[in-house]
């Protein structure tokens, strides 16, 4: 696969340094004596969308915690633009990297203009209040997710869709330049989906890096530039989705039979599974 | 993408939820103006009759001042005892009592994310108990204040070594450790209870274990009031910390707050706080468990704006239920324990009943 388009170069391990913006090597996780990520290699050119798949337990969410950091990974290097993420102060890092998860259980009593301005927890000195440039940065947080006219609503009478869209927005006042999100479309309804994963994208075109952890095979297909496949642990492919996603990965993944077509509109992958 | 953000007909009719809010800072003010009028008054009240010419004449005399300023009267040196020697440190101790355990309790919920947490969660009021039954009934040779302490830090620190004991501090594993250590230290003060216990040492020991603060003087006051002023006030500062918890342990690490350092400081700083309020007041319960609810339904969860009111709250609420305790069956004394609940449970309800919203 040729191309001159940066956003869609071949994400793998092989790919010319300098060009990346995240690129995490040979990162593994032990918990309880058994090996959860097994030497996996990350990397993602500067404002582009990556998507992580793989079957439940294959360790996306692990992953994703390992680059954030909420994890100490037992050994490998997470580099950002050339620092070392891992040897980053907490707080450096929560600048830099932000983490974007499901909460649909949240009953917290905040306001969303209040969940926003969690984001900012990073940037304020401890033992100071928000300024005026963080409430204007929640603010454009805000406008970016669509969510202005819902600033002063308890953050619990939303629907699924919006806490999310919030949650983004959240993640979005940390000012982050790598931008990780787990599983964000669980639970949704297909316009909400579809929504959040523009939002993102949006935000990927302005220059942020993405990395989302993704169970939907065909919404992975649609929005990532690249696609990361793990299965216990361990990458079995990584690079655009067009070359990655075949029928023969996704029964050896998935154990299910599929055939990938083309999408009449996009031209992506689209997935047909065989239920017969 | 235009379309998907339009705005459905539901939500017009629901911005009707949006809420407007008092700011803190006139909440602070005006619970700052009910609280210092909360001590006067109480003062004047009792067996007896003491006008509040005569409380601010006896208070300016103490300063130094001339008492005759700004209309204070001068008073006799037995009226002026009963002010400043029995009524003031009493009113000052239930205040910071009452001021600590609100805030502690507010704390452990906040740092467990557990409603039913209590400043009592780690087991301290238990091992207080054992402390204050062992002064008062195996002649253990210390003050009570001292032992009482002591057996709250002997039970916090066999709480955080059982529940860190596999890594991380997790809330699940704080409480359960709590209820370990709980349930043993209790079990150990009825047992010494039910061995040595005779007529008259009975009512002293129910009057600690459901806490008292009959015999507060200027002692305690320094105890109490310290320890607001030394580990209170920063705790009060670290409302933003504690909100970064709203989502979890995970969100908050991911905000770069370092989530098992935090929970061990904060833990034990609550600890130190509620042991020297346990000390001198014995275990009053009732204040730490519902006045941080009460608060959050009047003002909302952002613990920054909680934890300044609930010590607030919780100093107003102590002093007048001791005062209730004090004055009430006179000349019989109630425990101030039975009366924070008599009295607290009923207004957390009607508030519970107003609040819709809580599930």
């Amino acid at each position: 696969m040729t191309t001159t388009n940066p956003s869609a170069d071949i994400v793998d391990a092989l790919s010319a340094p300098g060009q990346d913006s995240l690129s995490a090597s040979r990162l593994t996780f032990t918990r309880e004596g058994k090996l959860v990520i097994d030497g996996v290699d990350v990397s993602l050119p500067v404002g582009s969308f990556g998507a992580v798949i793989g079957p439940n337990g294959a360790g996306k969410s692990t992953l994703l915690q390992l680059l954030v950091g909420t994890l100490p990974a037992d050994s490998g290097a997470v580099l950002f633009d050339g620092d070392d993420l891992l040897a980053m102060k907490r707080r450096d890092r929560a600048r830099l990297v932000a983490l974007s998860e499901q909460h649909g259980d949240g009953d917290t009593g905040l306001l969303v203009t209040d969940v926003v301005l969690l984001g900012r927890t990073p940037h304020i000195p401890r033992w100071a209040s928000e300024g005026p440039a963080d409430r204007r940065v929640v603010a454009d947080a805000l406008t970016a997710v669509g969510m202005t006219e819902f600033s002063n609503r308890p953050f619990d009478t939303l629907s699924g869709g919006e806490r999310q869209r919030v949650q983004l927005a959240r993640a979005l006042a940390q000012e982050p330049r790598l931008l990780l999100l787990d599983e964000p479309t669980n639970h949704l309804d297909v316009r909400a989906q579809l929504s959040l994963l523009s939002l993102v994208r949006a935000q990927t075109a302005a220059g942020l890096t993405a990395l989302a952890a993704l169970h939907d095979l065909n919404i992975a297909a649609a929005y990532a530039d690249s696609v990361i496949v793990l299965k216990a642990g361990a990458v079995v492919a990584a690079g655009p989705a067009a070359s990655v996603l075949t029928g023969d990965l996704i029964s050896d993944v998935y154990g299910v039979r599929a055939d990938v077509l083309e999408h009449p509109r996009t031209g992506r992958p689209l997935i047909a599974f065989d239920t017969t | 993408m235009t379309a998907t953000m339009t705005t459905r007909p539901a939500e017009a009719a629901s911005a009707r939820r949006e809420r407007r809010r008092v700011p803190t800072v006139v909440l602070v003010l005006v619970l700052s103006g009910i609280l210092l009028l909360s001590i006067v008054l109480s003062v004047t009240l009792g067996p007896a009759d003491i006008r509040p010419a005569e409380v601010w004449g006896s208070l300016l005399g103490h300063l130094g001042f001339d008492p005759t300023l700004l209309g204070g009267d001068v008073l006799s040196p037995l009226r002026d005892g009963i002010i400043w020697e029995l009524r003031m440190p009493r009113i000052l101790t239930a205040a910071a009592v009452g001021a600590g355990l609100a805030l502690s309790g507010t704390v452990m919920q906040a740092i467990t994310r557990n409603p039913l947490a209590d400043p009592y969660l780690l087991g301290l009021s238990s091992g207080a108990s054992l402390g204050a039954v062992a002064v008062i009934l195996l002649s253990v040779g210390v003050l009570l204040p001292v032992a009482a302490f002591a057996g709250a830090i002997v039970a916090l620190l066999a709480t955080l070594l059982l529940a860190g004991a596999a890594g991380a501090l997790t809330p699940t594993r704080t409480v359960l450790a709590g209820l370990a250590v709980s349930s043993f230290l209790g079990a150990l003060t009825s047992l010494v209870i039910f061995w040595s216990a005779t007529g008259d040492t009975y009512r002293e020991i129910l009057s600690w274990l459901l806490g008292s603060l009959s015999g507060a003087r200027w002692p305690a006051v320094a105890i109490a009031l310290g320890a607001l002023l030394l580990v209170g006030i920063p705790l009060m500062l670290t409302g933003r910390t504690l909100d970064a918890f709203a989502f979890g342990d995970n969100a908050a690490s991911a905000l770069g707050v370092g989530v098992n350092s935090t929970r061990w400081l904060l833990l034990s700083a609550t600890a130190l706080l509620t042991g020297a309020m346990v000390s001198v007041s014995g275990s009053i319960g009732f204040v730490g468990l519902i006045l941080p609810h009460a608060v959050r339904l009047v003002a909302g969860q952002r613990n920054r704006v909680v934890l300044p009111l609930s010590a607030l709250a919780g100093a107003i609420f102590l002093i007048w239920i001791d005062t209730g305790a004090r004055t009430l069956f006179d000349p019989r004394e109630l425990p101030v324990g039975i009366l924070t609940a008599v009295v607290g449970a009923p207004v957390f309800a009607l508030l519970l009943l107003k609040a819709r919203r809580i599930r």
